[in-house]
C-alpha cells in the first residue's frame, strides 16, 4: 500500500557529528527515513537521543560546530547534505520545510503584532500583496482555532495564553504552505486539554493543504494521536520504524519495549513500574554491537559485539535487533508490552 | 465509609482561601478549598496551569499566607501564628519534593551539604560521625552511592538529581511529603524510576504524601484519592480508580478525554470534550459540595447532581 505513496523526502544512513572542544560527537549515528506525502511521521526517543538534531540537518539549522558528515538527505531532486551555503538554504526552509518548536516565546518578535508577524511571512515566502497577505492571515488564524481573529490580529504575543502563541506560532509555518512541517515537540509545555486541541488542529490543517508532518515527541501518547508511522530513536539510531499500530502493539526493539512498559499510563496498581536501568551510551565513543544491549537485561552476547542489521518484521514493519535473526533464542517482551494488546481490545479509554 | 471515618486524619485543609494582589485588582488563586488526607494515603490534587495547585501546597507549606480558613495538621492550626517549638516541629515532619531536578539543587554545594543542610538548621546530629552516617545512609535509601556525597550536583543526571532531591527531604525523616509535580520535568525512561521510588519510600518510611500534578493519567496509578481542581475550586474529589471509572464532573471529563494514551486504537476513535463552563446556571443558586457517591464529591447544584448521578 505504502509503495504507491509519494515519497517526498528520503534521508539515508545520515551522519552528524559535533565538534566540542576538540572532541568529535557523532549525535546522529546512520539514520535513514522516509516520508510520504500527508503523512505524519512521529519521531520518538528520550533525550539526547539525536531527534531534533536529526531533523534539523533537514532545514540546515545545525549548530555551526555541527555538520552532516556523511549520508543523504534528498529533497525535490536535490541534496540537501551537500548544501553548503546559506543562499541555498533560503529556497527551501520555511518554504518547503517549515520547522516548529517546543517553546513558542523564542519564535515569536516581541515587539511585533501577531498579525504583522504572519503577514510578513506571506508576502515574503509567496508573494501577495499587503492586503491579500492580511486576508490570509486572518484565515490562518481562524484555521488553527484562534477564535476572534480580526481583533487578536492586532494584539502583540504578551497578550496570548502559551496555547495561543503555539498556534500563532503554527500558523506562522503553515502560512507559507511548506511540503514538509517539523514539530518539535510542540505540546509538551502545554496543559493536556490545550494540547488535545492544538493536535486536532494541526491533523485538520494536514488534511486542508495536504503537508506531510514529521513529528517529534516523547509522549507515546501523543504518537498513538498524531502519527501515521513511528520512527523509536535511541543513542542517535533509528532501531525500530512501522506504522504506529505495528510498533505499538508488536514492538520488537528491546528498546521499544523498554520505552512503552515504563510508561506509568500503562502500569498496574500496586506493581512496580518496569524501569530502563542504566544511561544512554557516551556519543563522544565509539559505540559496538547494539547501543542499547549494555542496558537490556535481555540482551543477547551478539549485542555487543556486532551492531544488528535491519530486519522486517512486515512490509511496513522494520527493527534493528539480532532477535529477528532467525536463529535468534526466543526472548519474551514484557509482560507489560503483550498486556498492550489485550488492553486496547478491552478498550483503554477513560471515563466511558 | 464508617470503616474510613476511623482512619486518622492527618492533614485538613479548612475552606481555604488565597488571594493574590494585582495592583489594585484581588483575585482568588485558591477559592474556598477543603479537603483532608488520612495518615499513610496518596493524596493528589490534579489541575492545570493557574488552577491553584501549586498555591494549596505552599499555603499548605507556609509559603502562602491564607487569606481566610485553615490548614490544621495532627489537629493543630498551622496556618496562623504557631509557638516557635509547634512551627519547628511542623516544619521537620513535612517536606517538599521540588518539580525541576535542574533548578532546585544549589549548584554550588556539595551533595553532602544539600542533604544535610536540614539536618544543621535543625540540629539535628550530635557529631559528624553521626551526620556523616545519616547522609549516607539516607543516600542508600533513594538509590544513590555514598560515594557521590563529595560531588556537586552538574555532575549528576535529571533522575539522580531528582534522588538527591528527595534524600534532602527524607534524611529530616518526615511523616508528610508534599511533592509538586515531582516527575514532570524528568525524561520519560527516568519517571517510572522515580515513582517506584517514591512509592517504595512510602511503605519503608511510613509516609503520607500530597502529590501536585497536572497528568491524570500518571496519578492514577499512586494516588490513593484524587482531587481535580479548577481555577482555584476543587470540582471534584474521589478514589482513585472510582474517578476514572465514574467521573461526574463535566471538567473532569473533559480532563480524562483530553489524556494521550498511548494507544493507537482508542487515540483514534477519541472523543475530545471541551469543557464548558457557561452550562452551569449557578447565577441565583450557588454550587454545592455534594456527596455524590460514598466518599465521591463534587461542585453542584441539585439539578446537575441530579442528571450527572442518572447517568
Amino acid at each position: 500500500m505504502t509503495e504507491t505513496r509519494e515519497k517526498i523526502l528520503r534521508v539515508e544512513d545520515v551522519v552528524i557529528r559535533f565538534n566540542l572542544r576538540g572532541k568529535e560527537l557523532t549525535a546522529v549515528r546512520s539514520a535513514s527515513l522516509d516520508l510520504y506525502k500527508g503523512e505524519t511521521l512521529a519521531i520518538v526517543g528520550e533525550s539526547g537521543s539525536g531527534k531534533s538534531v536529526f531533523t534539523k540537518s533537514f532545514l540546515g539549522m545545525l549548530d555551526k560546530n555541527g555538520r552532516v558528515a556523511s549520508g543523504n538527505i534528498l529533497f525535490e531532486g536535490e541534496n540537501l547534505a551537500e548544501f553548503t551555503r546559506e543562499e541555498q538554504w533560503l529556497k527551501i526552509r520555511g518554504r518547503k520545510i517549515a520547522m516548529i518548536f517546543q517553546d513558542p516565546m523564542t519564535a515569536l518578535n516581541p515587539l511585533k503584532t501577531i498579525g504583522e508577524q504572519i503577514r510578513e511571512v506571506i508576502t515574503l515566502h509567496r508573494g501577495m500583496n499587503r492586503q491579500e497577505a492580511r486576508e490570509e492571515a486572518l484565515a490562518m488564524l481562524g484555521k488553527v482555532g484562534i477564535g476572534d481573529a480580526a481583533q487578536r490580529y492586532g494584539q502583540y504575543p504578551h497578550e496570548f495564553s502559551g496555547g495561543m502563541r503555539q498556534r500563532v506560532v503554527i500558523a506562522i509555518a503553515a502560512a507559507c504552505r511548506p511540503d514538509i512541517l517539523i514539530c518539535d515537540e510542540p505540546t509538551t509545555a502545554l496543559d493536556v486539554t490545550i494540547q488535545a486541541q492544538i493536535l486536532e488542529n494541526l491533523k485538520e490543517l494536514q488534511r486542508e493543504m495536504g503537508m506531510s508532518i514529521i513529528f517529534i515527541t516523547h509522549d507515546l501518547g501523543v504518537v498513538a494521536n498524531v502519527a501515521d508511522r513511528v520512527a523509536v530513536m535511541y543513542a542517535g539510531e533509528i532501531v525500530e520504524y512501522g506504522r504506529t499500530p505495528e510498533v505499538f502493539y508488536d514492538p520488537r526493539h528491546p528498546y521499544s519495549w523498554a520505552l512503552l512498559a515504563s510508561l506509568p499510563q500503562l502500569g498496574e496498581k500496586g506493581e512496580d513500574l518496569y524501569t530502563i536501568h542504566g544511561t544512554p551510551p557516551n556519543l563522544f565513543k565509539e559505540i559496538k554491537g547494539d547501543a542499547f544491549a549494555p542496558r537490556n537485561p535481555r540482551a543477547l552476547k551478539i549485542d555487543f559485539e556486532e551492531a544488528p542489521p535491519w530486519f522486517a518484521v512486515s512490509d511496513t514493519h522494520f527493527a534493528k535487533t539480532w532477535l529477528l535473526h532467525e536463529s535468534a533464542p526466543e526472548v519474551e517482551a514484557p509482560k507489560i508490552i503483550q498486556r498492550l494488546k489485550e488492553k486496547s481490545l478491552k478498550g483503554l479509554d477513560y471515563g466511558s | 465509609m464508617a470503616a474510613e471515618d476511623k482512619r486518622e486524619i492527618l492533614l485538613e485543609v479548612k475552606n481555604l482561601t488565597v488571594d493574590f494582589k494585582l495592583g489594585r485588582r484581588k483575585f482568588s488563586a485558591v477559592d474556598d478549598v477543603s479537603f483532608h488526607i488520612y495518615k499513610g494515603e496518596t493524596f493528589s490534587l490534579v489541575g492545570e496551569s493557574g488552577s491553584g495547585k501549586t498555591t494549596v501546597s505552599r499555603a499548605i507549606m507556609g509559603i502562602h499566607q491564607a487569606s481566610q480558613g485553615d490548614i490544621l495538621y495532627k489537629g493543630e492550626s498551622v496556618s496562623g501564628n504557631m509557638t516557635g517549638s509547634q512551627e519547628r516541629k511542623f516544619r521537620q515532619s513535612v517536606q517538599m519534593i521540588f518539580q525541576d531536578p535542574m533548578a532546585s539543587l544549589n549548584e554550588r554545594a556539595k551533595v553532602d551539604y544539600i542533604v544535610s543542610e536540614g539536618l544543621y538548621n535543625f540540629k539535628l546530629f550530635k557529631g559528624e560521625k553521626e551526620r556523616k552516617a545519616k547522609v549516607e545512609r539516607t543516600l542508600r535509601k533513594v538509590g544513590l552511592l555514598p560515594d557521590f556525597a563529595s560531588r556537586f550536583p552538574h555532575e549528576f543526571s535529571g533522575g539522580q538529581r531528582q534522588r538527591i532531591g528527595i534524600a534532602r527531604a527524607l534524611i529530616m525523616e518526615p511523616e508528610f511529603l508534599v511533592a509538586d509535580e515531582p516527575i514532570s520535568a524528568l525524561d520519560v525512561s527516568i519517571r517510572a524510576q522515580i515513582l517506584n521510588l517514591l512509592n517504595k519510600l512510602k511503605k519503608e518510611e511510613d509516609l503520607t504524601y500530597l502529590f501536585i500534578a497536572h497528568d491524570l493519567s500518571v496519578v492514577r496509578l499512586i494516588s490513593d484519592r484524587i482531587a481535580v481542581i479548577y481555577k482555584g475550586k476543587i470540582v471534584e474529589l474521589a478514589e482513585s480508580e472510582e474517578l476514572f471509572r465514574r467521573p461526574l464532573h463535566p471538567y473532569t471529563k473533559g480532563l480524562l478525554s483530553a489524556i494521550p494514551l498511548p494507544d493507537p486504537e482508542s487515540e483514534k476513535n477519541k472523543n475530545l470534550l471541551i469543557y464548558d463552563p457557561s452550562i452551569h446556571d449557578y447565577d441565583k443558586v450557588p454550587p454545592s459540595w455534594c456527596e455524590a457517591y460514598p466518599g465521591h464529591w463534587v461542585l453542584a447544584d441539585e439539578r446537575e447532581l441530579d442528571l450527572w448521578r442518572r447517568r
